[in-house]
């Protein structure tokens, strides 16, 4: 196989040897060559097929602006990545790529018959084309569209990669290693700032990587980068990130980086992170992005061999590498003029330079004098080859005669440079067109960033040299000073430049001349735009997808535009310019989520208890981020399980870890009157040693939380809320405490994690805690359902709280969370000997519900007041004011009609309702039926023996005993409507 | 005080006349006992129990707080007061957290005596709360400390933004945290104890690869 590597040509002379594969075939490479460089050493130019026609593309670019190159690189099943751009992966030993869009094989691929069918498929085809019939867009159009469309395959398996995130905080931010760049941070640096430097590919000194002869004072310019990246690298303030891409930038200089840690190693350690995002919070933003050369719009310029001039020669220059072995130019720009010297010098044949400018001046006879033909005023018209560029026909711009041949396998094209304000613009900056360069350059900024260098149109070396310079030092706080122009020779001439399509490409020419290479758009596609009535550029874009493939139109955005706008008659600035989003280049979403997957994915809370649950085989839900003990299977099912352990608290007692619940600790002189304001219970009368249920509303009237109140001092109470509700119920009582009742003197804080919470249940309750009590009388006269007393439990300090949710005799036994596991396996080892075994969250639900006694959320909807609940008792009627007073005054909440919490029986007693399930009165009205409630808790009770549910049924209160109707898809269902309370109505086992 | 009284730690009679149960001394459990972590350039290491005690307060009463601490509370953002084994970190406007590694509590009882100092304070217009159990504390230590923390922590912590001696309440990943420099590499981390177990994670994946 020929090698198209040049020997000692390029700055990979010493690199060692690198095995890889494309589609199967091996080839060699030589470290520090990219996949694309190295491909093209092997004479590979055709490395996919294109988007919609299924065209033969090749290699365009030599870094991220590459629409073309984008293959799959492999290393195994589940660590398949595509559309990776192979003009920036760095190549390693072993390196797998295939190519995409193809089958069933690049050079064969069945979906290029679009190609020729291409009459057919115009812009915005599929909006007309699919319309009829209608039923078929669902089952047969967008299905197979979706099928045949798409870049790249995702992989199946789940992602096993590692990936970091890194918040940073810096003085100076500068984006891009190019010579600006480095200018930039050298001078803020050594003006003592701090300074990250980025650069998205693996090596500093951007486009002076393709120069040949440039000298910087007296240096060769790629010598200056290298030595101005070891003296940075020296530096302890400099951090330098090569592979980082800055990829978006957000309000407050936010920029955000993504950082490729292990993704050009050939063997990652799978314990690292193979990327790493980065949120770099910078005092200052330089932005050193460079520019982006655009391609010649002419027919068929996507073939094989033909690709941008700078590309070019920085495969030259840098790697060594010749793009053909007979190689031609077509151009509009001095730039490329450089590219056919360094290839003639180098040894390459180079026939022509065909330049579509008359008079290119002093480029033209440098060129003639190097031996090389110049044809000014000509264009390429046609292309031969398909699969590779095998030679073109050129003629005369402005006779169209004189029409010549020539044979090349390498056509470098140039119509100029875009500066890359990609980023400026997502700042919100204010681009403004600069008709001189037939460009938008950055104008105002809205925030504290600067342009330099390409990016902001300044294409001389020296002026960029010292502009960034100076913009260095005064990002580092320090007088830009006098500013020394470097001492700069041998750089390329940098006139000329093109904007649209050439003439042969031009109005009402019927040939595929690609402005968007990656979505396949031509130059005829956005004629049809404007002809179809578009004259904003954003409409033209949507209609004909310029731009909108993954590189967002880095390479076509500016042709669009000069199109459109010749097409409409008005001046570019006129037709607009599309929006410049984030991300800059494609972010995998592994780098967007870090850490935050698996067990990182968010934090899993565990109570104290929580191991000894597990060691019993408990079955744990989730409740919130907590894991809570559902229930314990035993080797029997749920059902069975839940039965027996309702049946060992019925009968015996039952231990049950309540740590999750809410705590709150209300403290100070206006404790009282708080909690009598937040909560619509009275509380200020509670005794010290008392507890209560009190219910917290919105200020519409409705129901958001309960829980139980218990004073344990003058100024101190001890409020608990629903699990879920916690983290809220903290956040509106703080927000009301600071905005509404500032004049109090009271303050909360969480000890939800402070205390361990056993509740112990059962006839068998008291002997179970007894023995380990100390300081408390346990007899009911000195501590009755509703109360609560500081003692020593098991010899660590212990609020105590006589109160239940069972309908039991109950105790919860308050810990610090130290202990908590020490108290319950000395309570489970003492309860066992009573019969008392643990209970979980199941059989927690099913015996309150047998009590009629409510769970915010479920029996509630937020449209659930005191009264629909019949909970009216615990609302305050002598209160001057509390949060939801005024709303529960509202005469529609206290009008008939309101849906009503009940009970519902089935009539078979074995039916379990779903809960949610709709109820009905009239079971044989026609559809849709009139839904008068629905049911919220629903199970089967083994104190009951059958089953039984809670409703909200419209002014069911008065329904009882009448029967209404569950209708499911398979049955009806008929209940009868009871009282809430189930169970020991009288609640009497609540007092042992 | 008519605070329900908290019965001495002795004189055992259990309400139903058995003995014995309640004199047990149950050992403790922490999240993190046990643990040991970290990676290049970075330990993660719990720390043990200590006094955290949360205190809220007006302007009014502070000299008699400050008093009963024996140190002056801190009253800008990031400050934090020492005096002996006593550190009073500010965390809000009136809002500080009192840590203290004293050990002259018994360890079931750990808060309990500057409780009781706080609590003897004649003028009770304030709130102290013990948090020392809500806490879980762990020691992040070594020249990658900051970078490891900066995976997660959005807050600046460079040692002109954060220098030794300062603490603050931020977050790591989705957990909040009050974090304290206590030298140039090494940083107390406190949470709430559930969130132990999520931020020793978090920090143990971020401590593979610190990008110092």
């Amino acid at each position: 196989m020929t090698s198209f590597r040049i020997k000692g040509q390029g700055r990979l002379r010493d690199g060692r040897r690198i095995a890889f594969s494309f589609d199967g075939n091996r080839y060699h490479g030589v470290e520090g060559d990219t996949l694309a460089s190295a491909l093209l050493a092997n004479g590979v130019h055709l490395t996919g097929r294109s988007f919609k026609y299924h065209r033969p593309r090749g290699i365009l670019g030599a870094g991220s602006e590459e629409p073309n190159a984008l293959v799959e690189i492999r290393r195994d099943d589940a660590r398949r990545q595509p559309n990776i751009r192979a003009t920036m992966q760095p190549l390693y030993d072993g390196l797998v790529a295939e190519s995409q869009n193809r089958w069933p094989s690049l050079a064969f691929d069945i979906g290029s018959v679009n190609d020729l069918a291409a009459r057919l498929l115009p812009a915005g085809f599929y909006y007309k084309t699919f319309m009829w019939p209608k039923s078929f867009w669902h089952k047969v159009y967008e299905p197979r569209i979706r099928a045949a469309a798409g870049l790249g395959r995702a992989p199946e398996e789940a992602d096993p990669d590692r990936y970091a995130n890194r918040f940073e905080h810096v003085d100076v931010l500068v984006v891009g290693g190019g010579p600006a760049g480095l200018a930039a941070a050298l001078t803020a640096a050594e003006n003592g700032a701090g300074v990250l430097l980025c650069e998205e590919s693996a090596s500093f000194g951007g486009w002076l990587k393709a120069e040949s002869r440039a000298m910087i004072d007296g240096i060769a310019a790629i010598d200056w980068a290298e030595q101005t990246v070891a003296r940075l690298r020296a530096m302890p303030n400099v951090r330098l990130m090569p592979r980082t891409t800055a990829f978006g930038y957000y309000a407050q200089n936010m920029v955000a980086l993504a950082e490729q840690v292990t993704d050009h190693l050939a063997a990652p350690d799978v314990t690292l992170p193979r990327e790493r995002l980065w949120q770099v919070r910078a005092s200052r933003v330089i932005l050193a992005t460079g520019s982006i050369e655009r391609p010649m719009v002419f027919p068929d310029n996507d073939r094989p061999g033909i690709m941008l001039a700078g590309a070019g020669r920085t495969y030259l220059n840098h790697y060594g590498v010749k793009p053909g072995g007979r190689v031609c130019v077509f151009t509009a720009h001095d730039a490329a003029y450089e590219a056919a010297i360094d290839l003639k010098r180098a040894g390459v044949e180079v026939p022509a330079i065909i330049d579509t400018r008359e008079d290119p001046g002093a480029v033209a006879r440098t060129a003639r004098a190097a031996g090389i033909e110049v044809l000014t005023g000509y264009e390429v018209f046609s292309v031969r080859g398909h699969k590779r560029i095998r030679g073109f026909r050129v003629r005369e711009i402005c006779t169209g005669h004189d029409q010549r041949g020539f044979d090349c396998d390498a056509l470098l094209m140039s119509a100029g440079f875009t500066p890359s304000v990609h980023l400026f613009s997502q700042s919100r900056g204010k681009v403004v067109f600069d008709p001189a360069l037939q460009a938008y350059v950055p104008g105002e900024s809205a925030q504290d960033c600067v342009s330099v260098g390409a990016s902001a149109g300044c294409f001389d070396l020296a002026e960029t040299l010292a502009s960034a310079a100076a913009a260095g030092r005064q990002a580092a706080g320090t007088d830009a000073g006098e500013v020394t122009r470097p001492a700069v020779a041998g750089t390329a001439g940098w006139n000329g430049g093109m904007v649209g399509a050439t003439p042969a490409a031009g109005p009402g020419k019927f040939v595929k001349a690609f402005v968007d290479f990656q979505n396949d758009v031509t130059a005829k596609d956005i004629r049809l735009a404007v002809a179809e009535g578009f004259r904003s550029i954003e409409h033209i874009k949507r209609f004909t997808t310029n731009g909108m493939a993954t590189d967002q139109g880095k390479t076509s955005n500016i042709h669009g535009l000069g199109i459109a706008a010749d097409t409409l008659q008005r001046p570019m600035p006129e037709v607009g310019l599309t929006t410049f989003r984030a991300p800059f280049t494609p972010v995998t979403f592994g780098t967007i989520a870090g850490f935050a997957k698996g067990e990182l994915f968010d934090p899993t809370r565990r109570t104290a208890i929580h191991d000894s649950a597990a060691a019993e085989g408990a079955v744990f839900e989730d409740v919130g981020n907590w894991k809570r003990a559902w229930y314990f299977p035993r080797g029997r099912s749920m059902h069975e399980a839940v039965r027996q352990e309702c049946r060992t608290v019925r009968e015996k007692g039952g231990l049950f870890d309540a740590s999750t619940l809410g705590k709150i600790e209300v403290v100070g002189p206006d404790a009282a009157k708080f909690l009598d304001l937040i909560y619509a219970t009275p509380l200020a009368s509670l005794a010290v040693g008392r507890a209560r249920y009190a219910l917290m509303l919105n200020e519409a009237g409705f129901i958001i939380d309960d829980g139980i109140v218990a004073r344990v001092g003058d100024n101190r109470y001890h409020v608990t809320t629903t699990t879920g509700g916690a983290p809220r119920v903290l956040n509106m009582m703080e927000d009301y405490r600071q905005t509404e009742f500032p004049e109090l003197k009271v303050w909360l804080t969480s000890v939800t994690e402070q205390w361990a919470v056993i509740a112990v249940q059962g006839p068998q309750a008291r002997a179970t805690i007894a023995p380990f009590i100390e300081g408390a009388d346990l007899a009911d006269e000195a501590l009755p359902h509703m109360s609560v007393v500081e003692c020593r439990f098991l010899g660590v300090p212990c609020r105590l709280f006589r109160v239940s949710f069972t309908g039991e005799a109950g105790y919860e036994v308050n810990v610090p969370a130290d202990y908590g596991r020490a108290v319950w396996d000395a309570l489970r080892e003492h309860g066992r000997g009573l019969g008392v075994e643990p209970y979980g969250t199941e059989t927690m639900h099913v015996l309150r519900a047998e009590k009629g006694y409510i769970i915010v959320g479920q029996e509630t909807d937020g449209t659930v007041t005191p009264g629909d609940a019949g909970l009216s008792w615990a609302v305050s009627k002598k209160k001057a004011d509390f949060v939801g007073k005024r709303g529960l005054e509202r005469p529609d909440l206290n009008a008939p009609g309101r849906k009503q919490l009940v009970g519902l029986k089935p009539k078979n007693p074995l039916t379990v309702l779903e809960e949610g399930a709709q109820i009905v009165a009239d079971p044989n009205q026609s559809v849709p039926m009139t839904m008068i409630g629905h049911v919220t808790s629903s199970y089967m009770s083994d104190a009951l023996g059958r089953s039984f549910a809670m409703a909200l049924v419209r002014d069911g209160r008065a329904l009882k005993g009448s029967t209404l109707y569950v209708p499911m898809q398979d049955q009806t269902i008929a209940v009868e409507v009871t009282d809430p309370v189930f169970f020991d109505p009288e609640g009497e086992r609540l007092h042992g | 005080m008519a605070d329900i009284a908290t019965p001495p730690n002795t004189g055992l009679t259990a309400a139903d006349g058995t003995a014995g149960l309640g004199a047990r001394s149950p050992s403790a459990l922490s999240p993190l006992t046990g643990r040991y972590g970290g990676g290049p350039g970075v330990t993660l290491s719990p720390l043990g129990p200590r006094v955290r005690i949360s205190l809220r307060a007006g302007e009014p009463q502070l000299g008699a707080i400050e008093d009963a601490l024996g140190l002056e509370l801190p009253m800008r953002p990031k400050g934090v007061a020492q005096a002996g084994s006593l550190a009073a970190l500010w965390l809000g406007p009136d809002e500080w957290l009192l840590i203290d590694e004293s050990g002259e509590d018994a360890p079931t009882d750990t808060g309990a005596a500057l409780m009781q100092r706080l609590s003897s304070l004649e003028d009770q217009t304030f709130s102290a709360v013990n948090v020392s159990n809500r806490n879980v504390g762990f020691a992040v230590d070594g020249r990658a400390a900051e970078a490891v923390l900066m995976a997660g922590c959005p807050q600046d912590l460079r040692l002109a933004s954060f220098p030794t001696g300062t603490a603050s309440r931020t977050v790591v990943g989705k957990a909040e945290i009050v974090l304290w420099r206590r030298t140039e590499t090494r940083f107390e981390v406190e949470c709430w104890r559930s969130f132990a177990d999520y931020l020793w994670t978090f920090m143990s994946e971020a401590a593979r690869a610190p990008a110092v």
